[in-house]
């Protein structure tokens, strides 16, 4: 059996090892002219699939405005209580909508949780990973930086749809 | 020609040879990086100019700007000297190895070589064993136990596969009738190349400059898992660089010896009978002799990222054991080849 041969039951050209390397050199020829691997960031960037949490971000319909009520669940469920929210009246259909909200991205951990708790589909974890801030204040996202229109996130509301 | 137009020839020469050497000797740490890179399913550097053609400037730029610490145990005199003579080794072995045939400019002949020395392989020999100088001067004047192992393992490894390559060279040598660069490859004309007529020989000097030049896979003496950078392992900015452009320097130099050794030099086998202008056939020369020496480089390269390191006691056993005995076997083969067809 091929499972255990000893030093001397190697053939003459074996032993020599000289078609070994023949074949090792074959070998690393070979690699070098097949596809790398090396993604080249900045350039290219990698698209995450569905199922990726990124930074959360408030859906914005079509007609422009927010689908959030200010019912504060995602900042009471919140970790490490990043999300603020203060809710106001307003005379559409929904009846309550967020004046201020804000999401500190500093201490946001990127858990999911918010997006879960959430009744009205109104929070959900985008596929954005490339935060950098160069202040503290800086992090504090308010409304302005947090609403993305429904289109850009279709694929993580039916990801939860399917899945969740 | 007068000694003031054969200093002005000579000069001339060196310049062209001394540029050429730090060119090629800082591109092909950007070529090495990139084979590597490649037979790793990986680019290699891009992004300092066009596909990181740059590169060698900025790595240059970096070593400069290092600070240079050197230990307290350590022989500063001898510590600085170490790297001058690796430096000083590799430089000038280049001045004997011929990348052309003779010239006629303006009516003198020109022979393309910086000294057509009469005793050239003999000075080569001599020079590659003052290589050992440096390493063994490196490592010992570190003060450090690291780089002493290192140093004198790599000094015996040297000193080990020297006298295989010696006796290799005996049988190219005595193929040729004379010690002269330029007359062993006018020898080999035709498709008489040394590497088809001695193949052990040429396996066994293969072997030989892998180990001389520290190379893998015989590159224990510097190996990072095992001796943490054996005998440079307490050198930092220029004079790193100068062993590390020592290393890539003995490289060329050992290409360039098999090339004019074993692979027929610059020439272009039945060149003559195409019957093409003597500046084209000049040009076809020069360009074969650097076609010969790029893909020798490049296999240098290749073996490095293809077989593993030998473990030091495989690598002397090796090279005494089985090295030597061919290096022998095929001065009698040589010697047998002359005696029957009256070379």
């Amino acid at each position: 059996m091929n499972l255990k041969r000893r030093k001397k039951d190697l053939t003459f050209w074996e032993r020599i090892y000289i078609p070994e390397i023949i074949k090792g050199l074959a070998l690393t020829l070979k690699t070098m002219f097949r596809p790398k691997f090396t993604v080249e960031y900045p350039e290219v960037k990698f698209i995450p699939p569905a199922s990726y949490r990124g930074r959360p971000v408030l859906v914005m319909e079509e007609n422009g405005k927010e689908r959030c009520v200010a019912c504060g669940l995602c900042s009471r469920v919140c970790p490490p209580l990043a999300i603020e929210v203060q809710a106001a009246e307003t005379p559409d259909e929904k009846e309550r909508y967020p004046v201020k909200f804000e999401i500190n991205m500093i201490r946001c951990i990127f858990c999911g949780f918010c997006e879960d708790v959430c009744p009205e589909e109104a929070i959900v974890m985008s596929k954005d990973y490339e935060l950098s801030f160069s202040s503290r204040e800086e992090a504090i996202y308010g409304k302005d930086k947090l609403l993305t229109p429904i289109k850009q996130v279709q694929d993580r509301i039916n990801f939860l749809r399917q899945y969740k | 020609m007068s000694i003031l137009q054969i200093i002005g020839v000579t000069a001339v020469k060196i310049l062209v040879i001394f540029t050429m050497m730090m060119l090629t000797v800082s591109y092909l740490v950007y070529f090495e990086r990139k084979i590597s890179a490649w037979a790793q399913n990986r680019l290699g550097p891009n992004r300092v100019g066009w596909f990181g053609l740059l590169q060698p400037f900025a790595d240059v730029f970096k070593l400069a700007l290092k600070e240079d610490i050197v230990p307290t145990n350590a022989n500063k005199p001898i510590h600085t000297l170490a790297p001058m003579i690796a430096l000083f080794v590799a430089f000038t072995t280049y001045a004997v190895i011929p990348f052309g045939p003779d010239v006629n400019l303006f009516g003198y002949t020109v022979p393309l070589v910086v000294a057509d020395v009469n005793i050239g392989i003999l000075y080569v020999l001599a020079l590659s064993s003052l290589g050992v100088y440096a390493l063994t001067l490196a490592g010992w004047s570190s003060g450090s136990k690291y780089s002493l192992l290192g140093g004198i393992r790599s000094s015996a490894q040297m000193i080990s596969y020297e006298i295989s390559m010696g006796f290799s060279v005996a049988g190219v040598l005595l193929f040729a009738g004379s010690l002269r660069p330029a007359a062993i490859v006018q020898a080999q004309h035709g498709w008489m190349w040394n590497a088809v007529l001695q193949p052990i020989g040429f396996i066994t000097f293969l072997v030989s400059a892998f180990a001389e030049t520290n190379r893998l896979p015989f590159d224990l003496p510097e190996a990072e898992p095992e001796l943490v950078g054996g005998f440079h392992t307490e050198y930092s900015s220029m004079k790193f660089a100068g062993f590390f452009l020592a290393e890539y320097a003995n490289m060329i130099i050992s290409s360039a010896l098999i090339v004019t050794l074993y692979l027929g030099g610059w020439q272009f086998p039945y060149i003559e009978s195409f019957g093409l202008p003597a500046g084209l056939v000049l040009a076809i020369q020069i360009i074969s002799f650097l076609a010969k020496l790029a893909f020798l480089l490049f296999f240098f390269i290749w073996v490095r990222w293809s077989i593993p390191r030998f473990r030091y006691d495989q690598l002397m056993s090796l090279g005494w054991k089985v090295m030597f005995p061919l290096s022998l076997i095929n001065i009698i083969w040589v010697a047998c080849l002359i005696m029957i067809f009256n070379l």
